[in-house]
């Protein structure tokens, strides 16, 4: 239908050609209805993340305590219920989701940057440069991700950057790993050949065309990390290694809630699946970006 | 013919892949020399040194483990053995561009073919992105396909048109200097004839020279002024068209073409060349046809040397130290 339209046409702009570009790949992102429930569960949580501010007060309606109503029971004036100190439950999830949605996304772009950058050069250029680097990320790896973050928070402080850093670092190994792995597939691709052959510089090669090819597997890569660095920081919380008390992180509300799981469950059910929700989510876009952004599985 | 008149000029060049275990003699001191406005034929066998030898022109030798150990390149008057890695970049597409085997695999499949045509241009000539790319459209219009599937993506062309599409991105800077690596081996046969005599308009269109290599006689004959046939990384007979088919000298050139059908007996048995091709890591002591070699004597335990036997055709045959040798073409 496109070259018919197209074939009446002159030579088209890079603008135009780069509109329509977006425009194919939006079309075909909509036609997946999980990627689509997944993003619409992405912006309606960044929605709330960025209006919590306008909408809540913090200092009485998320840490203000109010022991009058203490864990009371969902209902119509407390949607959530109440904790033990008698704060609202639902307008501590829904700013919590400032916190999560902010370590899940700086987190992960440490992990992204650090680890492609590393392991693009790793595979592209081999040799000892590559020996070096997977080495160390050999090393990195050897030890648990949470165990790693952890080692980090406590030698750094627990504070909500130091988190963030801890989290991002214990990402990067599997960045490097994925990024090497489909760098190795790309580089030695005829077409690699070819853009040398036309004097192009090494570092645009693998800039231009070794990582849009290499894509694919990081962008899965970096939404199910975003998913899994946000429980990761959820597990930091919860052990009391992440956001300090009384901020309302995700994890924390988790942990505050676990004394009273018997008698309140609601206290760990609902953070639980803002967890839950906002980790599927991101998992449900990853796959739909792979399937909309690989260019062999175009119509 | 003067020196000013060569558009490459290749002197006793040697490469090897140097392996842990082993090394690969690819080529073995090959000379070749190319007029302006001439196209080349470099014809061998699988394994022969022929890409290795295209490779080695752009410095584009994978190493490690390829490395070039002797002999001179110069490209225009360029000398490109001593050239430094930026000054590669700037010959590279400007001066000496590649057509690749393979159009499905040589074209960048998440860039639009115009990105790709634009790239080059933009690279060697500095204009914006929106003229480079306006360039590509015309270039596109030149090899026969509308300018505005410029916007399309290499996944929508046939194989033909993805090959037009890879000979736009070689001639888009005006290069004096194409090398064509098998360019029609991933083709079927009428597109293939439909490729070759687009390439050959363009480059006399262009003014520029070519190094063809194939393993095809056919299109050889089709579009090649000069030929030179190698095997296992030497060059054993050289010279213009006429002097390889209808004057052939070297039993192996001779084998190459027995080994053809012939279209007036169809009834007729190949004659295929006996035995393989030796092993590149081991090759023979003297001619390294010599195994094969129906016509082979003592003789042949020597290097053989490149002998004129026109001022436009040489053979590397021993069997020539006989003046009442001849080859008996396709009487076997």
């Amino acid at each position: 239908m496109d070259n018919h339209r197209s074939k009446h046409k002159s030579i088209r702009t890079e603008k135009e050609t780069s509109r329509q570009h977006r425009n194919e790949l939006w079309y075909r992102f909509k036609k997946n209805k999980g990627a689509m429930l997944g993003l619409f569960i992405i912006v309606f949580l960044v929605l709330v993340a960025l209006s919590a501010d306008f909408l809540l007060d913090y200092k009485t309606d998320v840490i203000g305590q109010n022991l009058k109503e203490r864990l009371q029971s969902p209902s119509l004036t407390h949607l959530f219920g109440t904790d033990e100190l008698g704060r609202d439950l639902f307008f501590r999830v829904i700013y919590g989701a400032r916190f999560s949605i902010s370590i899940g996304v700086i987190s992960v772009s440490i992990g992204l940057i650090t680890g492609t950058f590393f392991g693009a050069i790793a595979g592209y250029f081999g040799g000892y440069i590559e020996e070096v680097i997977m080495r160390i990320t050999d090393i990195m790896s050897a030890i648990p991700s949470i165990l790693l973050a952890i080692a980090i928070v406590t030698a750094l402080g627990a504070s909500t950057l130091n988190l963030m850093i801890a989290v991002g670092v214990a990402s990067i190994p599997e960045f490097v790993r994925i990024t090497r792995a489909s760098v190795l597939m790309v580089r030695n691709q005829e077409f690699i050949e070819a853009a040398r052959a036309l004097g192009v510089k090494e570092w645009k090669i693998i800039i231009s065309h070794v990582l849009p090819n290499a894509l694919a597997p990081i962008i899965v890569q970096t939404t199910l990390t975003t998913g899994s660095s946000i429980i990761s920081a959820s597990g930091l919380s919860f052990l009391g290694l992440g956001v300090p008390a009384p901020a309302p992180e995700w994890g924390s509300l988790l942990s505050a809630g676990r004394k009273f799981i018997r008698g309140y469950a609601y206290l760990t059910l609902f953070p639980g699946m803002a967890i839950m929700f906002t980790v599927l989510a991101f998992n449900l876009m990853g796959d739909g970006l792979r399937d909309v952004l690989d260019p062999k599985l175009k119509q | 013919m003067s020196k000013e008149n060569l558009i490459l000029e290749i002197e006793n060049l040697v490469v090897n892949y140097e392996l842990e275990a082993e090394t690969v003699r690819a080529v073995n001191g090959i000379s070749l020399s190319l007029e302006k406005g001439k196209i080349v034929g470099l014809v061998g066998e699988t394994g022969a040194g022929k890409t290795t030898t295209a490779l080695s022109i752009l410095k584009l030798i994978p190493d490690p483990p390829g490395i070039i150990k002797n002999g001179n390149i110069s490209v225009d008057g360029q000398d490109i053995i001593h050239a430094s890695i930026e000054e590669m970049e700037v010959i590279r597409g400007k001066d000496v561009s590649m057509i690749f085997q393979d159009p499905m695999t040589s074209l960048n499949p998440v860039f639009t073919v115009g990105d790709q045509i634009a790239e080059s241009i933009e690279i060697h000539e500095k204009i914006s992105r929106n003229e480079a790319f306006k360039r590509a459209g015309e270039m596109l219009e030149m090899v026969g396909i509308p300018a505005s599937r410029a916007t399309e993506y290499p996944h929508q062309f046939s194989g033909g048109m993805k090959q037009r599409v890879v000979i736009a991105i070689a001639l888009a800077c005006n290069p004096k200097l194409i090398i064509a690596d098998e360019p029609t081996t991933a083709l079927d046969v009428t597109i293939q004839a439909q490729v070759l005599s687009l390439i050959k308009d363009l480059i006399e269109k262009n003014n520029a020279s070519m190094l063809l290599i194939t393993h095809d006689l056919g299109i050889v004959a089709e579009i090649c002024d000069e030929v030179a046939v190698m095997y296992a990384g030497r060059i054993v007979e050289k010279g213009t068209l006429e002097d390889i088919f209808n004057n052939t000298k070297h039993p192996y050139t001779e084998g190459l073409f027995n080994s053809l059908p012939n279209i007036d007996d169809r009834n007729a048995i190949l004659k295929p060349i006996k035995g393989l091709m030796p092993d590149p890591t081991n090759l023979p002591r003297g001619c390294s046809f010599a195994p094969r070699c129906d016509y082979c004597t003592d003789i042949c335990e020597i290097q053989p040397e490149n002998r004129m036997i026109s001022h436009t055709h040489s053979v590397a045959c021993s069997a020539y130290e006989n003046p009442e040798f001849s080859i008996v073409r396709g009487s076997k």
